[in-house]
């Protein structure tokens, strides 16, 4: 007996009570928003806690850290950054194999504000379709922008990476950014469900990679309680690395999503009434099972 | 697609192998139209003039992540990241002279936040930075060159006397005032902009140019002789042997400066010249023959 | 200027592209065709410096909306500098006042009230009441006491910008009406020593040349002029004969480098105050090298010397003043050309050029120009001769050389004091708006000079007091020590001009027992310090007349109304004087001298007096174009004001050397050199051919011959050579206070700024005073280009930026800041010290500190 798109959540809240079952979405809107802050804190306030953007960023003027991705951009462009640039790469790097690499798109990156809200609004209004694209052309895309890199020697897709735009517009400036970020929204509300972050966007690609290995997972540690309530999916933003973890109890896969693309966002923890989601390492359960992997998208553009 | 029979596997891969193709050839698509929109978007607008110590434009833009660390950095924060509309390059950090122009800070902060050397780190004397040029470009409207006394350009440069001069001509129309005109000298200005700003005028007659926009080239064939001879401080062929000349009594000739000397002719001023004691007589020959 | 970066790169986006596709915007063609119709155009003088350029003045709709150049002005030919390229903006500043505004607490006056608005009639009433009340304390003072001993406890400080007509008006309101000598003009701190050199070595005031010696001199000299930044155009006349005239050579002598450099053939800066030594070491070396024009001394020149060790002009309490064995002392002893050459035989080349610090080369090639018969020498001076605390003594250094020579009175030969303000000569001097002085050259102390004014005013004998009365700077120090009630500032920033203002003005001006009235168009940092600022009317918003630093006397006509309840000076004045019975300025006994003022006020007395009130007024000013011009004064008062007063204050100098043509001439001409005989123009003074005065005060000299008639009865028309040793300045550097301090002016703002740092472009030019440094000060005293500072002296202290690098490159030990920034007080550093002689503030000496801000 699944439950409706529309009243994805409410089973949970009823049982466990609002904010329990808000719990992680709260926290991860915290954390986007107070990056933000700490970003603008300095402009706004002169207290200078972190300069720059996403891209590289100088925290209380001793932490460097950059931007992995952009980074390689440039030096597939052709350019000789400066040595700390490579320290605060390999923080980046060594933060997001250990926290998962789409920690990035859930808790850091605000589009995600944006495109949650569309579907969220997607759900209540009842909007159907799916995107008729692949969820691996993202590889291609990131495949696509290290090419051009490559090619034009300049950093191409920084013209309208939608990730970066949206940062600069909220940190230096609006300018007509807005645009995009409510074409972005009207995408994901109108066109395709997941459409930019769980299709197209080669950031949340190039982070997935990081996932592989990474050890904070979430578990379906009690999946025997699972009624199919299908809430889970139905929040989910890239639903595909339920399954195996739920239903693959009988093919001997284990509990824990090892899919690359889960974004550790918690929301399946949220708003499951069951309580069968929790946040898990790698290795928790049976250690077997993991020797088997979840199914999941190959990285097919690297 | 962990289990597979036989029959749907041929399909599926078939199908799989179009999607893939299809996806393939529509990312690359868009990333041949992303290449084309790029050469029209890295276009840099004349009146953007990127931070001291940029690289050139086509390597600054592979360089550049767009992070604001020098914006950020910048004490008079006179820097910007483009926005999304502007004309340039989405999120590249710029100034614009007329409104805010680069003070030229000692320590360039903003070339010591950048992380990946887009502002080039081996930039460490401000006044070796080349920003872009100064460029007197309206003639017409510039009030120096109508004789008015303005200099504002002039005075504001940071390279006092080097990167502006006042080149001081007689102003023809009014017979009796000079012009005091501005001339810009590409081997000192930074391009900071100072003077752009500080212009009168409701627009700007000197304006900062990228280098490549604001010079000229000299045919790679042709010297100018006397900077070559000022470089190398000796005549590039044999030296002029000293000549002499057929002279009636009491003339004298200067051969590279003043001509043929009469002597003798004015009373005895206690410093020789040759030009009459009343100097109103020069002045007045120098205004009939329309100088 | 509300444009943003992100509009400002747009709009510049799509002319770019319209420019790159070949298209021309159509927008500003046609819109400029049609501003320029209609548009009423007339002649006025720049409301600025000295030089006196003309400009034409284009008023659309009762607003002045455009300006030029006047192409047939003789003086600049159309062309103008950037403070005169402004013009029309100075009058629209955002913050003009237009109402009277008086501190007030509680709904009535109260010293340390807030300002609030107010009427006219209820700020001329306060006014009145305070007016009065001084009046009153200043006649029982003054009971018993001769004519030649009356004070008073009224005074008005005054300008060299105000009009020739305000000028005269306020002199005769002060000095008959409220019988007060405590009148001086902002001149006092710009042309005093010039004035007292003239009239001792000449026995009249103002140069004798004209700005046609900018073409015909061979070697031009600069004496702490900074002719590039502060006469602009005349530089660029300067610069034009340097460039075209072969031989031609300029010599520039300052006390730092200055943009005058940048042309000069003999550079020399010179350790402040060595001028004196210099000028004498020019004057010994005429006289060892027998260079001197015998013949000319012998005709012309009688040899004088002047009492020495004369103190500084500082408070007699002050030590200095003290140790001073003839303080204040001027009055000339006869000496022999012999006495004479003795006394400059110690100013050799080696002692000259170890006290000043120029190369002996230097100095010699300087001496020499002017030893040279053949050449045409014109010495040119501003503020560093003048505010000097030898300032009457170094002007007169500078004719001993000329007179030696004989090199005077002649096309391109002469010396030449060029004045800061633009009608420093023609009201400050000429109307003699100075605390001792009266019209033409009279002065107080006279008694047949105060009988010609009194006459010529139609008043009793005795109405001008006889004793002169407090000069600019004894003003501010005697408001201080309440001896001033009631204190008018008009048309100048006298709180941000005076020196040491932390000690003496400002408390002068928040003096408890004085009332002080500013008028003034902006809210000035005087105004800030004010307790009734009076709105005024500026530059063409009323009729007015200058007269420039070549005796050029120009005119100008009302352009435009003034903003909102703005009045002109002379309405204030003359409206003020309505308040007045004579029995309420006048004591009984001199009233009873002239019964037929009985009862009537002082307006009626000065103003409707049958001289003033001759001309009547039709309602309309018109040019002989046929266009129409507002008159406000003419239209309040009923007859042609100004007319009336210019005619009056003609009559004194007219047959006595100050010749002023005919009123309505000047309204046509592009301004006229006094004496104006005959309708012709005087170009060169005390020569026989261009001067007819020298015929009529010798008529059996030879042609084309000098005669010095200013002293014609003192010595039979000789100029005074006057020997003045070195003395050292008021104020040294020492181990504590090691720097000299300089102030000064620059080309974008004038003066005070008042004007030119409301003119947006003139601001963004130029914002804030810097501090001028050599770099290796900067480095001892570890401050940094472009960083800020604090400059201390024994009376105060700033902070502003430091520049290394700037326009004005000061040697090792001297810096320089100019005063124009009302938000960096120079002034509060400066020492009070004048010349005993002039009266002159010596603004260019004292020494500070410098240390990290």
């Amino acid at each position: 007996m699944a439950n409706l798109p529309q009243d994805a959540g409410k089973e949970a809240v009823q049982a466990k009570g609002w904010l329990k079952a808000h719990k992680w979405l709260l926290l991860r809107r915290v954390s986007q928003l107070g990056i933000l802050a700490a970003f603008l804190a300095g402009p706004w306030f002169g207290l200078w806690i972190v300069k720059g953007n996403l891209s590289s960023s100088l925290t209380l003027d001793v932490l460097p850290l950059t931007d992995p991705y952009v980074l390689l951009q440039a030096l597939l462009s052709g350019v000789t950054p400066e040595t700390t640039t490579f320290i605060g790469v390999a923080i980046v790097l060594l933060f997001y194999s250990l926290v998962g690499g789409r920690v990035y798109c859930s808790w850091v990156c605000p589009v995600n504000i944006i495109t949650d809200a569309a579907a969220w609004l997607r759900r209540k209004l009842g909007i159907r379709g799916a995107s008729h694209a692949s969820r691996g052309t993202r590889f291609w895309i990131l495949g696509m922008t290290l090419v051009l890199s490559l090619v034009t020697g300049s950093i191409v897709w920084e013209l309208v990476n939608p990730v970066s735009i949206t940062v600069r517009a909220i940190l230096f400036g609006m300018g007509l950014a807005w645009l995009l970020i409510l074409a972005i929204f009207l995408f994901d509300l109108l066109v395709a469900r997941d459409g930019w972050c769980g299709h197209y966007c080669p950031v949340g690609a190039f982070y997935s990679l990081l996932s592989t290995w990474a050890p904070l997972r979430v578990s379906a540690g009690k999946r025997d309680a699972c009624d199919d309530c299908m809430d889970c999916f139905n929040v989910c933003p890239e639903p595909q690395v339920i399954r195996p973890a739920l239903k693959g109890a009988a093919k001997g896969i284990g509990p824990v999503i090892t899919a690359n693309q889960c974004t550790n966002c918690g929301r399946c923890i949220d708003v499951c009434a069951q309580e069968v989601f929790r946040f898990t390492n790698r290795y928790s359960t049976n250690p077997k099972a993991d020797l088997k992997p979840a199914e999941t998208v190959q990285p097919t553009g690297s | 697609m962990a289990e597979s029979n036989d029959k749907p596997k041929s399909a599926s891969r078939r199908q799989f192998l179009s999607t893939t193709l299809k996806t393939a050839a529509s990312v690359s698509l868009m990333g041949v139209g992303l290449g084309f929109y790029a050469q029209r978007a890295n276009a840099l607008p004349p009146m953007a003039i990127r931070p001291p110590g940029a690289l050139p434009e086509k390597d600054f833009l592979g360089a550049c992540i767009r992070c604001g660390l020098c914006v950020r950095d910048c004490p008079p924060k006179i820097l910007s990241l483009a926005q999304l509309g502007d004309d340039l390059p989405t999120g590249s950090p710029y100034f614009i002279a007329r409104t805010s122009p680069c003070i030229m800070c000692e320590d360039i902060p903003c070339v010591k936040a950048c992380p990946t050397n887009a502002l080039d780190h081996s930039l460490t004397d401000i006044t070796q930075a080349r920003m872009g040029l100064a460029v007197v470009v309206d003639h017409e409207n510039c009030i120096a060159f109508q004789g008015l006394r303005c200099e504002v350009c002039f005075n504001i440069c940071p390279i006092r006397g080097d990167a502006i001069t006042l080149e001081y001509r007689h102003n023809p129309r009014s017979g009796k005032h000079a012009l005091f005109i501005p001339v810009v000298h590409s081997d000192a200005c930074t391009g900071c902009g100072m003077c752009e700003k500080a212009c009168i005028l409701d627009k700007a007659a000197i304006k900062v140019f990228p280098i490549q926009m604001a010079k000229g080239e000299l045919g790679h064939h042709y010297r100018f002789g006397w900077k070559e001879k000022a470089r190398a401080k000796h005549a590039l062929v044999t030296p002029d042997p000293k000549h002499r000349y057929n002279l009636p009594e009491g003339v004298k000739y200067d051969l590279q400066g003043k001509g043929l000397i009469f002597e003798g002719k004015q009373g005895a001023a206690p410093n020789d010249t040759p030009f009459s004691s009343n100097p109103l007589d020069t002045l007045n020959h120098n205004r009939r023959s329309g100088d | 200027m509300s444009l943003t970066r992100r509009d400002f790169i747009k709009s510049n986006a799509i002319a770019v592209a319209a420019a790159t596709a070949g298209v021309t915007l159509p927008a500003g063609k046609t819109a400029l065709a049609g501003e320029d119709d209609g548009i009423r155009w007339d002649k006025a003088p720049c409301r600025f410096c000295g030089t006196g350029c003309s400009v034409l003045v284009g008023v659309k709709d009762g607003r002045i909306v455009a300006s030029q150049g006047d192409p047939d002005a003789p003086v600049n030919k159309g062309l103008n500098c950037i403070k005169g390229y402004f013009l029309p903006k100075i009058m629209y500043g955002r913050d003009r006042l237009t109402k009277p505004l008086l501190r007030k607490k509680n709904g009535k006056f109260d010293k340390n009230g807030d300002f609030e608005e107010v009427s006219w009639d209820e700020a001329f009433d306060i006014m009145a009441e305070k007016c009065k009340a001084a009046l009153k304390k200043s006649w029982e003072e003054n009971k018993g006491k001769p004519v030649t001993k009356i004070t008073s406890r009224v005074a008005m400080f005054g300008s060299g910008q105000w009009t020739v007509w305000e000028g005269y008006a306020a002199a005769k309101l002060m000095k008959a009406g409220f019988r007060s000598n405590n009148i001086d003009p902002n001149a006092r701190h710009c042309m005093a020593s010039a004035v007292g050199g003239f009239i001792r070595g000449f026995g009249i005031d103002e140069p004798m040349g004209c700005y046609d010696d900018l073409e015909h001199a061979d070697v031009f000299v600069l004496w702490g002029s900074n002719m590039a930044e502060m006469h602009p155009i005349l530089w660029s006349r300067l610069t034009d004969t340097r460039l075209t005239k072969p031989g031609c050579e300029v010599h520039v002598l300052s006390t730092y480098r200055n943009r005058c450099f940048e042309l000069a053939d003999n550079g020399m800066v010179f350790t402040p105050q060595t001028d004196l030594a210099i000028l004498n070491f020019i004057a010994n070396y005429i006289i060892q090298n027998k260079a001197y024009n015998k013949e000319f001394i012998e005709k012309h020149v009688q040899f004088n010397k002047t009492p020495t060790d004369i103190g500084y002009g500082l408070r007699a309490s002050d030590p200095r003043e003290k140790k001073a064995k003839n303080r204040m002392k001027g009055k000339l002893t006869k000496i022999t050309f012999e006495e004479y050459a003795k006394s400059v035989e110690p100013y050799t080349l080696e002692y000259a050029s170890k006290l000043s610090g120029v190369p002996k080369e230097k100095l010699l090639r300087l001496a020499k120009v002017y030893a040279d018969p053949n050449k045409k020498v014109t010495s040119f001076w501003t503020m560093g001769f003048n505010q000097h605390t030898r300032g009457v003594w170094v002007n007169g250094l500078m004719y001993n050389v000329h007179l030696l020579m004989g090199k005077i009175s002649a096309p391109g030969n002469g010396p030449f004091s060029l004045t800061g303000q633009p009608s420093a000569c023609g009201t400050a001097r000429e109307v003699g708006t100075f605390s001792h002085r009266l019209p033409a050259d009279l002065v107080v102390k006279k008694k047949a000079h105060r009988d010609i004014a009194e006459k010529i005013w139609k008043l009793p004998e005795g109405t001008v007091p006889g004793k002169p009365g407090y000069h600019a700077v004894l003003m501010m120090r005697k408001l201080h020590d309440g001896a001033i009630d009631f204190y008018w500032q008009m048309c100048n920033n006298q709180l941000q001009a005076g020196a040491n203002m932390n000690n003496e003005s400002y408390p002068g001006y928040r003096n408890p027992k004085a009332f002080v009235v500013v008028s003034d168009p902006y809210p000035t940092v005087s105004a800030q310090a004010a307790d009734l600022i009076l709105p005024t009317a500026m530059w063409t918003e009323k009729e007015g007349a200058y007269g420039n630093a070549e005796r050029r006397t120009q005119f100008w006509r009302q352009q435009v109304k003034a903003p909102g309840e703005a009045r002109s000076d002379l309405w204030q004045i003359m409206e003020f004087a309505k308040r007045f019975k004579v029995e309420e300025a006048w004591p009984p006994e001199l009233v009873a001298k002239a019964p037929e003022y009985k009862g009537k006020t002082l307006y009626e007395v000065l103003f409707e007096n049958g001289n003033v009130n001759k001309f009547p007024f039709e309602g309309k000013i018109r040019d002989d174009r046929g266009n129409e011009y507002d008159n406000d004064e003419s239209a309040h008062f009923g007859f042609y004001v100004q007319k009336g007063l210019f005619e009056e204050y003609a009559s004194f100098g007219r047959g006595h050397g100050h010749d002023l043509a005919p009123f309505e001439m000047y309204h046509k001409a592009r301004g006229l050199r006094w004496p104006v005989v005959n309708g012709k123009e005087t170009l060169y003074r005390f020569r026989e051919g261009y001067d007819p005065y020298v015929a009529k005060f010798n008529p059996n000299g030879d042609k084309g011959d000098v005669y010095f008639y200013g002293n014609h009865k003192k010595n039979g028309g000789k100029a005074n050579i006057i020997f003045a040793p070195y003395e050292p300045p008021a104020e040294s550097p020492d181990e504590e206070y090691p720097l000299w301090l300089c102030t000064g002016r620059i080309l974008e703002h004038w003066h005070s700024g008042s004007m030119t740092r409301r003119v947006p472009e003139l601001y963004r030019a130029f914002p804030d005073a810097v501090v001028f440094m050599n770099k290796k000060d900067a480095r001892k005293y570890r401050v940094r280009n472009g960083r800020y500072a604090k400059i201390q002296s024994r009376r105060g202290e700033i902070i502003c930026k430091v520049e290394t690098r700037g326009r004005n490159q000061p040697p090792e030990g001297l810096v320089f800041i100019p005063w124009f920034d009302a938000g960096r007080l120079v002034n509060k550093l400066t020492l009070d010290a004048t010349d005993p002689l002039s009266k002159e503030t010596d603004y260019k000496k004292c020494a500070v500190k410098i240390t990290r801000a």
